[in-house]
């Protein structure tokens, strides 16, 4: 079996299951965020007063935070008097950051796990080995109650890659390139295996890769947990808890393969306004960039704001750009201020915000008619930052450090020296 | 929900992604009217209420990718579409719309020949579209799924299991 048939098979009590199967399966682990309100909304409309268990559920308040207009407040004090009334220990209040990011960060997502959200993103669990996959807030709610859904067992698909990156080249350009060569409905209902020289890639560059999945339409996606997994879980998982990876089978059946070398690729910038419409940097150079957003459980991680600021020390954002820089958590955050790099970020003419989801779901950082921005975000949907006359490019952190000191869209190679 | 849904088309391209059928700006409601007021309103003023003349949507491929946001399929309901006829569907969306009791149907062969205001009648029990004559077979819901669907949503569904 493969490693999604693994995990469904073991959380619908069954020995083994195949693809276009329908089974109940019993999530680890329910994750909810800013739109906690509204399944609590759906739990009192429908009379429902029990859940299922108290200990699966996670909430993090992250979209807009802290409230900016009395609704939202309003919301996220329903959201955190509901947690308080049932008893909810894994809640995490404005202050906390991105759901995907806090969660793993707590430890709340080992190998293994089955776990679904109010959030399309939370296929980035499979980066540490779980299988992790986005259900409306209603359906949140008939988790929270009945402590299963029906599941679709998905067909897989196996990608190797093969090499390593040239200097400037991230495991986002990667996810670019393949978004942009299989479609935004290439992996429709599938499940993505990585391997190969995935092994050789950082925790936080795989998180990156499950995250930016999503946009190639999967259902869920692996990077198989490896001794890097097992190290970035020590300490982190709570007790109780032990490290056991969930493998694929050797004679596990995959609907298609592909490899990618990935000495061959190049720094890419996904183009208004689909994910999918991806090019290589040359073909975009020289665009001229009014806002440059790091942020977002893509690329907001320490290691993301380490590659900006490498670029971005000693040199000057231009006038003519506003640099966001929105640590993905408060953890990071900290990591960040200690380190200097927010110093950094700050005197090279950046500005930084507080944790959490920020300009990447409308929360400042607000686009006018014609302007354009740089993100490093995982969604360039018209309007999704303010005006629809407002276009969006996405990028890796080093592409948009550089972008971000020109004043257009730069290839980031040509500041890291050989 | 009936099981045979009649009325007219409109149509849309490739990529309507959930941002696009509702700005994350208007997640503050749940609220069906209120978010078919602003539903699909990046394509431009007027598109909703426009929107409202036509019975059926029928979509290329990837219809409601991106955001996992719920509200994309009530938006559409709260406009008075009745079924979504697509190439493909994005998975988050095909579970919120069947959660939500709005039919969907996955018929790539329809898309070429349907043009919009035309008349086409979706037989859900048989999993055939009619349009023009022709018959376009799709693949069937599970029951299980069909359950949540006739109940007119998840939320039923629950409720009707909560009271004895
Ligand atoms: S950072 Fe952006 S993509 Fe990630 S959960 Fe928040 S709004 Fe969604």
């Amino acid at each position: 079996m493969t490693i999604a048939e693994k995990i469904l098979a073991a959380k619908s009590g069954r020995s083994s299951v195949f693809p276009g199967e329908i089974v109940d399966a019993c999530p680890d682990l329910v994750m909810s965020h800013t739109a906690t309100w509204r399944s609590v909304s759906v739990m009192q409309r429908i009379g429902a007063t029990k859940l299922y268990d108290p200990e699966r559920l996670a909430i993090v308040l992250d979209h807009i935070s802290p409230a900016k207009t009395e609704k939202y407040a309003a919301d996220q004090q329903t959201s955190r008097n509901f947690a308080r009334q049932y008893g909810i220990r894994k809640f995490y209040d404005v202050d906390a950051g991105i759901a995907h990011l806090v969660l793993m960060e707590a430890g709340h997502v080992a190998p293994g796990d089955l776990i679904v959200g109010t959030d399309s993103h939370c296929t980035i669990y499979g980066s540490l080995g779980a299988l992790g996959t986005g259900i409306g807030y209603t359906e949140v709610t008939s988790v929270w109650i009945t402590g299963k859904l029906w599941m679709k067992v998905p067909e897989s698909i196996r990608i190797t890659l093969q090499g390593g990156f040239d200097h400037g080249v991230y495991s986002k350009d990667l996810m670019l390139y393949l978004i942009g060569k299989l479609g935004a409905d290439g992996c429709t209902y599938s499940s993505v295996e990585f391997y190969g020289t995935v092994a050789d890639l950082s925790i936080s560059e795989r998180m990156t890769m499950a995250n930016l999945a999503m946009e190639m339409g999967v259902k869920c996606v692996f990077i198989p947990p490896d001794e890097k997994t097992a190290d970035y879980l020590k300490g982190r998982l709570a007790e109780g808890r032990t490290f056991q990876p969930v493998l694929a089978d050797a004679d596990a059946s995959y609907a298609k393969h592909l490899d990618v070398d990935l000495a061959d690729l190049v720094p890419m910038v996904a183009c208004p306004h689909d994910v999918e419409n991806t090019k290589p940097i040359g073909d975009v150079e020289g665009t001229p960039i009014n806002q440059a957003f790091l942020g977002s459980c893509a690329n907001a991680k320490y290691e993301d704001l380490v590659v900006a600021a490498r670029i971005l020390k000693g040199r000057r954002v231009d006038p003519s750009v506003r640099l966001i820089v929105t640590p993905g958590s408060k953890q990071i955050m900290l990591e960040a201020m200690n380190s200097g790099v927010l110093q950094t970020l700050l005197e090279s003419g950046g500005m930084v915000t507080n944790p959490g989801c920020g300009a990447c779901a409308g929360d400042g950082g607000m686009l006018a008619d014609g302007e354009v921005c740089l993100s490093t975000a995982n969604r360039n949907f018209l309007g999704r930052m303010g005006s629809n006359k407002s276009q969006i490019y996405l990028s890796s952190p080093a592409t948009l450090a550089a972008s971000a000191i020109r004043g257009v869209i730069t290839d980031p190679r040509e500041f890291l020296g050989n | 929900m009936e099981a045979v849904i009649e009325g007219r088309v409109y149509k849309f391209g490739d990529n309507i992604n959930s941002d696009i059928i509702i700005p994350g700006r208007y997640l503050i409601y749940i609220d069906r009217e209120k978010l078919a007021e602003h539903a699909f309103e990046m394509l431009g003023q007027g598109v909703a209420a426009k929107l409202r003349s036509f019975d059926i949507l029928v979509a290329g491929r990837n219809f409601g990718g991106g955001s996992a946001r719920e509200q994309a399929a009530t938006a559409i309901q709260g406009l008075g579409i009745k079924a979504v006829v697509a190439c493909s569907f994005a998975r988050t969306f095909y579970r919120n719309a069947i959660n939500d009791g709005l039919p969907i149907v996955e018929c790539p062969a329809i898309y070429d020949t349907v043009q919009e205001g035309d008349q086409i009648r979706i037989d859900l029990g048989s999993g055939i579209i009619r349009h023009n004559g022709a018959e376009y077979p799709f693949p069937k819901m599970p029951d299980s799924v069909r359950q949540i669907l006739e109940l007119g949503g998840l939320a039923n569904y629950l409720k009707a299991q909560l009271t004895p």
